[in-house]
């Protein structure tokens, strides 16, 4: 882009609309053609997305990647189906092909009235700048470079050190038959460090980063991508020390920040509304009931500032929410996209995302955590007389319809009578999400949000989202070790 | 149903010749640019997705999908970009990307394309391409069928849908060493998945078939029936005992145990020292009588191909002989890295498969007397820096070689190192539907944790 636009609404425009002189009122038209009395919604969602990617391996920028992926995506809406399809060529004539497949899923009749297209208002949560142009190549290359340096020098152990340095650019539109017309400017960026530590022939790795909907600047803040590097390190060290876990089950201690994990996998996707509008999650008959002990409360926030999973307005145009999935251990609220929304008779809360325009929307987490209670999370640790604390995750999964669900353990500690006896290695943790929310007895007062890494796959599509816990306690869990 | 089908099926092979002219392209405006060297991949696909749910639509997707990858290289740095499509505009943008990011990498004595007689001269016809012309309305038909299959007892009171897809596509790759080849290939599944209900508790499971022929595809009622029977089969699943236990994995879990084995020998592991099997050629990992090979020019396999992400002809080779590491699957890069031949893994392995001890599922259950079957593994829990290995998972329990009740909600825990050792049979029972050919694998003790 050559002008210097600040505005979502034109930086959108420009992009997306212009080079095929497009406008909104052609738009409009096309929208209208595809609204058949049968059709209850229809929308059409413009990306243009840009993706850089610096890898240092060995001491060496070896490889640096750049994507450009632009598109146009048009989903027509009958009752409970949906037609589907999209082009990667944003034109008049594309456009309308590919409006006239999607809508084969519904009858032909007299056509509706779409309203006039009105202008989503939604906040700033995050600057319309393009991050991939924040920095100039050569500032990258000597941030990768001196992270690497920094890495090496934590300890001599280090045997290799891997930094990736990544950033994205969206840029979407979205019109729909119920008078949508929202923009979104997402920047997006991470860093990786990953290293190998090896000492008297035992080898383990360790890994730390962040990121968020900022530009480069932010990562030299407060030292931030230094402190990832050393973290990574020490992870590393701490693992060449570990021996083998406990096998069975105990409690289990889960510190603050990234083991939010397990919220996302226990009850996050149980909670999304397409699982309990079709009635296959264990939760849909539970709403308004107890599924959590009484000191938990989830939310699922997607209007935090500068945060990995926050939006402006979600992938059909609906602002987010801070919307509260358990209060008090009360199930009160379901995340929701447009269709399952209408479908159950409830509004939509801004959870319809989608991976992109080649991609249908559904519902999905934005940044999910739970709220801070009143115990010291050093009282949290003492409480264990055996069992695990598990101060980093890897990632996890679960089955929405039986409610089991398991993450495994990056960093770890066998404790006994309160105190830390060892490191122990990585192990999955298994449980069904329904007992272990109600065996949380002990919930920290020191909330964290994940650094910025987190990405949660469903259908095959993936989002970046962002997960936050307390240091809290599950008096019951599976570990699933060796010893 | 009516309106204009934007994706035109089959896919018209002539196309291929567009994207060879396209790829060509790519290569003359990166040699412009000033490029000592370039490659590039260009595809092309499309296909149909049709979802039933409950006795009706719920989705009918029409994917077209294209896609350019460019590698440029000056001298021993290199740069690389790609885009979504093919406009003469983003194809100058692209070159332009790729070029600007190698003025800034760092000297790299491994990378390069490859030397033109380490490359296929003559792609074989793998018989990969079979077009399905199924039209929108039959493909649901057909669906349905499934789904209905699948929900005609009681105990299956809800389901995930049954879904059909069919999908087509081209690709063309190219170098400036003067490789140019491409070829077409098909690829189409039927699945579906169920829910049961027992006693207020909830079970979901499924079934699927894929593969390059739709005649060749389990038709859409043995689909339905055998998710209906796998999702029954785990009512009333208890927690199994804490404890060492012989561990059987079935089929569609043990492609993942060969997996994390080629994963620790691939060449992208050994040379960022990220694997427990660094150094281990020539040694004993498996028992003697067993054999790991690829074969990627397996005719109508669903993991062939004829050359490799790099243009090195692919051929038939063992990875594990008489239970020796007797190779490392490498591309060219990490050949390059390792200072070793290259052995077309460009891209990964092709059609794996493990000889079998000649037993079925039920002779390995007989085998193993007492222990777990493993029907399915949840989670990441594997750790190929270190070889430990902890997963969640669900199956069965076995008692007199018989299958006794399921079993949920535990895990099973050991060393990758031991387990490959300790593998006591390879059944006959093989699931081709993937690029892991393999049967049942018995595994003589694992720790399982449960109550």
């Amino acid at each position: 882009m050559t002008s210097v636009l600040t505005n979502n609404f034109d930086i959108a425009a420009e992009t997306l609309l212009s080079p095929a002189s497009l406008s909104t009122d052609a738009l409009h038209s096309i929208l209208s053609a595809t609204l058949a009395s049968s059709v209850d919604y229809a929308d059409l969602y413009f990306q243009h997305s840009m993706h850089e990617s610096w890898v240092l391996e060995d001491g060496i920028v070896r490889d640096g990647s750049f994507n450009l992926d632009r598109g146009v995506g048009v989903r027509v809406i009958s009752g409970e189906k949906t037609g589907f399809a999209y082009s990667d060529d944003i034109a008049l004539p594309s456009l309308q092909q590919a409006t006239g497949a999607a809508r084969a899923i519904a009858r032909q009749g007299q056509n509706k009235q779409v309203p006039i297209l009105k202008s989503v208002d939604s906040p700033a949560l995050y600057g319309v700048e393009n991050p991939l142009h924040s920095w100039p190549a050569e500032k990258k290359i000597t941030f990768l470079k001196e992270l690497d340096a920094l890495t090496r020098s934590v300890s001599p152990a280090v045997k290799e050190v891997t930094v990736s340095l990544n950033a994205v650019h969206d840029v979407v539109m979205v019109v729909a038959t119920d008078g949508t017309l929202a923009t979104d400017v997402r920047p997006l960026i991470r860093v990786n460090i990953s290293v190998i530590v090896e000492r008297g022939g035992r080898k383990e790795r360790g890994s730390a980063g962040g990121g968020g909907r900022v530009n480069f600047d932010w990562l030299l803040e407060d030292n931030r991508a230094q402190g990832w590097a050393r973290d990574a390190v020490r992870q590393g060290m701490v693992n060449l020390d570990a021996q083998a876990a406990p096998a069975g089950t105990m409690p289990v201690v889960l510190g603050p920040g990234w083991p939010g994990v397990l919220l996302h996998e226990a009850v996050g996707h149980g909670l999304e509304g397409d699982f309990n509008r079709k009635g296959t999650s264990m939760y849909a008959r539970q709403f308004g009931q107890m599924v959590a002990s009484e000191k938990v409360t989830v939310v699922d926030d997607g209007t935090l500032a500068f945060r990995r999973g926050s939006l402006n307005v979600d992938d059909e145009g609906v602002p987010t929410r801070c919307n509260t999935l358990i209060e008090n251990g009360r199930l009160v609220g379901f995340m929701q996209d447009k269709m399952n929304a209408r479908l159950m008779g409830v509004e939509p809360t801004g959870n319809g995302r989608r991976e992109s325009y080649a991609h249908l929307p559904m519902p999905r987490m934005t940044n999910t955590y739970m709220l801070p209670g009143n115990d010291s999370p050093e009282d949290i640790i003492a409480s264990l007389d055996r069992g695990i604390y598990a101060v980093n995750l890897g990632g996890g999964s679960v089955d929405i319809t039986s409610g089991r669900f398991v993450f495994s353990t990056s960093e770890a500690y066998l404790v006994e009578k309160g105190k830390i006896v060892c490191p122990i290695k990585g192990a999955t943790l298994i449980g069904g999400g329904d007992e272990v929310m109600r065996n949380i007895s002990m919930v920290g007062n020191d909330l964290a949000l994940d650094s910025g890494v987190g990405v949660c796959g469903k259908d095959g599509q993936s989002v970046p989202v962002g997960v936050g816990q307390p240091t809290l306690r599950v008096d019951a869990l599976t570990v699933g070790g060796t010893a | 149903m009516s309106g204009q089908v934007i994706v035109q099926r089959p896919l018209d092979t002539g196309a291929l010749n567009t994207l060879r002219e396209r790829a060509e392209r790519v290569l003359a405006e990166a040699r412009r640019h000033g490029a000592t060297a370039a490659e590039v991949g260009v595809s092309l696909s499309q296909g149909l997705s049709v979802t039933v749910r409950m006795g009706d639509v719920e989705t009918l997707e029409f994917h077209r999908d294209r896609g350019i990858s460019l590698t440029v290289y000056f001298g021993q740095r290199k740069g690389s970009a790609s885009s979504g499509d093919d406009s003469d505009d983003s194809i100058r943008e692209m070159v332009k990307a790729a070029c600007a990011i190698a003025e800034h990498t760092g000297e790299d004595v491994a990378a390069g394309i490859a030397a033109a007689e380490l490359m296929c001269a003559n792609a074989p016809d793998l018989d990969l391409y079979h077009p399905w012309a199924i039209s929108p309305e039959e493909a649901i038909a057909d669906a349905l069928r499934c789904e209905q299959a699948g929900r005609v007892d009681a105990r299956i009171v809800n389901s995930e849908g049954a879904s059909v897809n069919s999908g087509d596509s081209l690709r063309w790759y190219a170098n400036s060493n003067g490789f140019s080849a491409g070829y077409p290939s098909s690829s189409h599944s039927r699945s579906c998945v169920l829910v049961a209900e027992q006693d207020g508790a909830m079970q979901r499971d499924y079934w699927y078939d894929s593969g390059r022929r739709a005649d060749q595809l389990g038709d859409a009622e043995s689909v339905g029936r055998k998710a209906a029977e796998r999702t029954l089969s785990r009512l009333g699943a208890q927690r199994p005992k804490t404890g060492k236990f012989p561990v059987l994995f079935a089929p569609e879990v043990a492609s993942g145990l060969l997996g994390h084995f080629m994963g620790a020998i691939s060449g992208g592991s050994l040379y960022r020292n990220a694997t427990f099997l660094k150094d281990k050629l020539g040694e004993t990992l498996f028992p003697e009588w067993v054999t790991l090979s690829e074969n990627p020019l397996l005719r109508g396999g669903n993991g062939s191909a004829p050359f490799d992400h790099d243009g090195l002809a692919t051929r038939a080779q063992n990875f594990v002989e008489k239970g020796v590491l007797a190779s490392y699957a490498v591309g060219l890069y990490a050949s390059r890295r390792l200072a070793i031949a290259p052995t077309a893994n460009g891209g990964g392995v092709r059609n794996l498969s493990i000889s079998d001890s000649g037993e079925d599922q039920a002779a390995l259950l007989r085998k193993m007397h007492t222990g777990v079957l493993v029907r399915e593994a949840m989670g990441p829990g594997v750790n190929l820096v270190s070889g430990d290995y902890s997963r969640g998972a669900a199956g069965f329990w076995v008692e007199n070689g018989e299958i006794q009740y399921p079993i949920e909600e535990f895990t099973i825990a050991g060393h990758l190192g031991d387990m490959y050792k300790n593998l006591a049979g390879s059944g006959t029972d093989i699931d081709d539907r993937g690029n892991v050919h393999v049967g049942s694998l018995l595994l003589s003790e694992m720790n399982v944790a449960g109550s």
